[in-house]
């Protein structure tokens, strides 16, 4: 085989990625320069100007930016905390572990859409079971009136759902590790607390890494959940990046626009995940 | 003369039993009609069963059920059983509808045949749309002149009337009528409990009954059920409470905009007032009356929860079905006014009584011009708007199919249905009075009315939400839809504006 059949059998996958990821971000960056909305339909060329508007003159973008990065961090490190405390607990031999095994999976299996709105019953705030249950204790919380309740109600059901595939990945990561460490430190007498911090964390780290940022990068796009739940609302203290570029460009028809917020936002989430997974390379795997 | 006049007798005589005999073979057959049976036209069942459209699919989108979304299934599968086509119907969420169709006309496609959307779309999506062809315009003689005016852009027709809407208020007779009541609240307050005929008295009624079991059924109830949530609709209740403090008769030229500046209106102290009173409504909505869309709000009022409720008919006719627990225990009226009106001229308040009707208009369908099924298409937005079809729909809530026929209007067709008299006769008097009024405000049809409306919303939430005060969210909203106008084109706008302002001043 010469070396251009090589660029023979790669031509299939090229023209895919082409297609599939290449055309689009060239097709958003050009759109984003242009000022196509309802009344103009059409590439037109306006320069900068769209971006110059976001970065000047659109604090709604980096107030929604800014309020996902909070969703986000905090669903994540809460799903983190709780997926590697339930992966450990079913790693251990513990009775009916293989039911809790397929338990613990269920969330990650529904459908976020419909969950949500199951949820948005569960919170609905004169109709929802469970105001009527906390009405017993004279309490009535408006879960998705008060602008920051509604935010505790998207982390809520953020973490319900996705806890479940941080369990997965962490019961995986247990799985893996190598029996040596933990004789090594039977024979030594450690604790069980001890274990944990000096041979399990440390041999979970590069599994964590790889956890923690494909559930930050999936994170960072929370819509369903926000569009089902609150819709932004109150006002828009619930309002995320997707949601604001959703609103810009499927409800507004500004596309131009709402594609220079996409490709700026997506600028912005490269720069973010690779500092984030610098980080936390270093905290973790220091040893 | 005389044998002429008995022969032509005769051949009525005929051509009625024939048609009975047509409406009990159709009514059996289709039990949604079985009340009136088919009733003769262009596209009852009787005409649309000779068509053979046997092969051909017709595509529509249409909202999600129930609401126009149940009807238009049901209307697709009669229009199956009748003419052997095949029709897909999609169910799109209200916000998603505009976007659904316009990004394929954009790109020069039709996905679908039919589009379902708002009648404010016309100005978006006339430009795509085939228009309504000449004979069924001509069938329309019992379609109301205004909601013809609708569905038409410079004296052709784009969307095919189903529906014609209007916000008006919506009471618990049970509650406004009743002698203990009134006693019980001019004791405790020193007022007079009627309907009310401003924003402020109708504040003070909500916030009364707000929050405690006034009928007896172990419940709390409470004061008002409002469209609040953002991109639900909100846009409209917030123009329903604006109209009697910013739509000043002696000031004509423009609700929204000054049309000769096309200097926007919206952050003037009507509707500041406007905004400062809804702002003051969050204390009288039940538990999450914030994030009430218009189905919560139809439920709401409908299921006998609240006092008040404003906005289109279907809470109403929910309210006045059967099943309902206060079937005909409510009332309907006018949109409350208030005792003072901005006047823009001169920037001071006018101290007068101001009452004026909103009309929403409400659901509107057109033809895709790519279209490869027009005929089709036309035949079944005719069948699904014909006589018997018609009477039967907006006569359950659910199906948001509003009065637009000259024959709606009276109220025989809804004692037919059940209702009290007098509950028919207010409810017909309250929409024809509209109908009536030279105070009228017209929604937005322009260019960029997505982009007008959206900036409303995203302003007027903030402020329920307690994020900006009511001037300072509607600066917000002023300062948006400068650069609205910037980016159209103040000049595209005023054009399309100038059609509403003269609807409103009573110039066409």
């Amino acid at each position: 085989m010469n070396f251009k059949h090589k660029y023979v059998f790669l031509l299939p996958g090229l023209i895919v990625l082409i297609g599939i990821l290449i055309f689009p971000i060239i097709f958003t960056v050009r759109l984003s320069l242009s000022g196509w909305n309802s009344f103009n339909p059409g590439l037109d060329f306006i320069g900068f100007k769209n971006y110059v508007r976001l970065f000047t003159d659109d604090p709604r973008f980096w107030q929604s930016f800014f309020r996902l990065s909070f969703l986000a961090i905090t669903t994540v490190f809460l799903q983190y905390v709780i997926g590697f405390a339930l992966a450990h607990m079913v790693w251990k031999d513990i009775k009916f572990k293989r039911f809790f095994r397929v338990l613990f999976l269920i969330p990650m299996m529904t459908t976020p859409v419909i969950m949500t709105v199951i949820w948005r019953t569960f919170f609905h705030e004169s109709l929802g079971p469970l105001n009527d249950f906390l009405s017993i204790f004279g309490v009535q919380p408006p879960w998705l009136s008060s602008p920051s309740l509604a935010k505790v109600s998207i982390i809520v059901v953020e973490v319900w759902q996705w806890t479940s595939f941080m369990f997965l990945l962490m019961l995986a990561g247990l799985l893996s590790l190598p029996k040596e460490p933990f004789l090594a430190a039977a024979v030594d007498g450690a604790s069980p607390f001890k274990k944990f911090i000096y041979v399990t964390f440390p041999l979970m780290a590069p599994i964590s890494i790889g956890a923690i940022i494909i559930r930050l990068i999936e994170a960072s796009k929370i819509m369903d959940t926000v569009f089902v739940l609150t819709s932004g609302g109150p006002g828009t203290s619930t309002e995320t990046s997707s949601f604001f570029i959703f609103i810009k460009g499927l409800r507004e028809f500004q596309m131009g626009y709402a594609a220079t917020a996409s490709f700026t936002y997506l600028i912005i989430m490269i720069i973010s995940l690779t500092i984030i997974v610098k980080v936390l390379t270093k905290v973790l795997m220091k040893e | 003369m005389k044998l002429k006049t008995l022969i032509s007798a005769l051949a009525s005589v005929l051509l009625i039993g024939s048609q009975v005999a047509h409406a009990d073979k159709w009514g059996d057959q289709f039990p949604h009609i079985a009340a009136t049976g088919d009733i003769p036209g262009m596209c009852s069942y009787e005409s649309m069963s000779k068509k053979d459209y046997s092969g051909r699919t017709l595509t529509i989108n249409t909202h999600a059920i129930p609401v126009m979304g149940e009807p238009t299934a049901l209307h697709a599968e009669q229009f199956e059983k009748l003419t052997g086509a095949k029709v897909e119907v999609t169910h799109t969420p209200a916000g998603d509808l505009y976007s659904k169709a316009m990004v394929p006309f954009q790109a020069g496609q039709a996905p679908y045949d039919i589009v379902f959307g708002f009648s404010n779309f016309i100005n978006d999506w006339k430009r795509y749309l085939a228009p309504v062809p000449q004979e069924y315009v001509d069938q329309m003689d019992g379609v109301s002149a205004s909601h013809k005016a609708i569905a038409s852009w410079d004296g052709v027709m784009y969307q095919y009337p189903v529906d014609g809407d209007r916000h008006y208020l919506k009471y618990r007779k049970d509650v406004i009528d009743n002698p203990e009541m009134q006693a019980k609240y001019k004791a405790d307050t020193g007022n007079e409990l009627k309907v009310p005929t401003t924003w402020k008295e109708y504040g003070e009624m909500a916030k009364y009954f707000n929050g405690w079991d006034w009928d007896g059924d172990g419940e709390p109830e409470y004061g008002s059920a409002e469209v609040m949530k953002k991109d639900d609709l909100m846009y409209a209740a917030f123009y329903s409470r604006s109209v009697a403090y910013a739509k000043n008769p002696s000031t004509p030229g423009g609700f929204f905009f000054d049309l000769e500046t096309m200097e926007p209106l919206i952050n003037n102290p009507g509707f500041v007032e406007a905004l400062t009173d809804w702002v003051d409504a969050v204390n009288y909505v039940p538990p999450g009356g914030i994030n009430f869309g218009l189905g919560d709000e139809i439920n709401s009022f409908g299921g006998g929860q609240t006092l008040f409720s404003f906005s289109w008919d279907d809470a109403f006719v929910a309210a006045m079905q059967p099943d309902s627990p206060i079937s005909n225990q409510v009332g309907a009226a006018q949109l409350p006014g208030a005792d003072r009106v901005w006047n823009r001229e001169n920037g001071m308040w006018d101290a007068k009584s101001n009452q004026a009707p909103f009309f929403v208009w409400g659901w509107a369908v057109g033809v895709a011009g790519k279209s490869d099924n027009k005929d089709v298409a036309f035949d079944y937005l005719c069948f699904f708007a014909n006589g018997a079809n018609h009477q039967a729909d907006i006569g359950i809530g659910r199906f948001g199919v509003n009065p637009f026929m000259e024959e709606d209007f009276k109220a025989d067709v809804w004692t037919q249905i059940g209702w009290d008299k007098d509950i028919a006769q207010s409810y017909v008097e309250t929409l024809a009075d509209m109908e009536k009024s030279t105070n009228r405000v017209f929604p937005l049809r322009v260019p960029g009315t997505f982009e007008f409306n959206s900036a409303l919303a995203t302003g007027t939430a903030k402020a329920l939400a307690g994020q900006l005060s009511p001037q300072a969210a509607l600066d917000e909203v002023y300062a948006e839809w400068v650069a609205i106008l910037e980016r159209v084109g103040a000049d595209n706008v005023r054009d399309a504006y100038a059609v509403g302002v003269k609807m409103e001043d009573n110039e066409l």
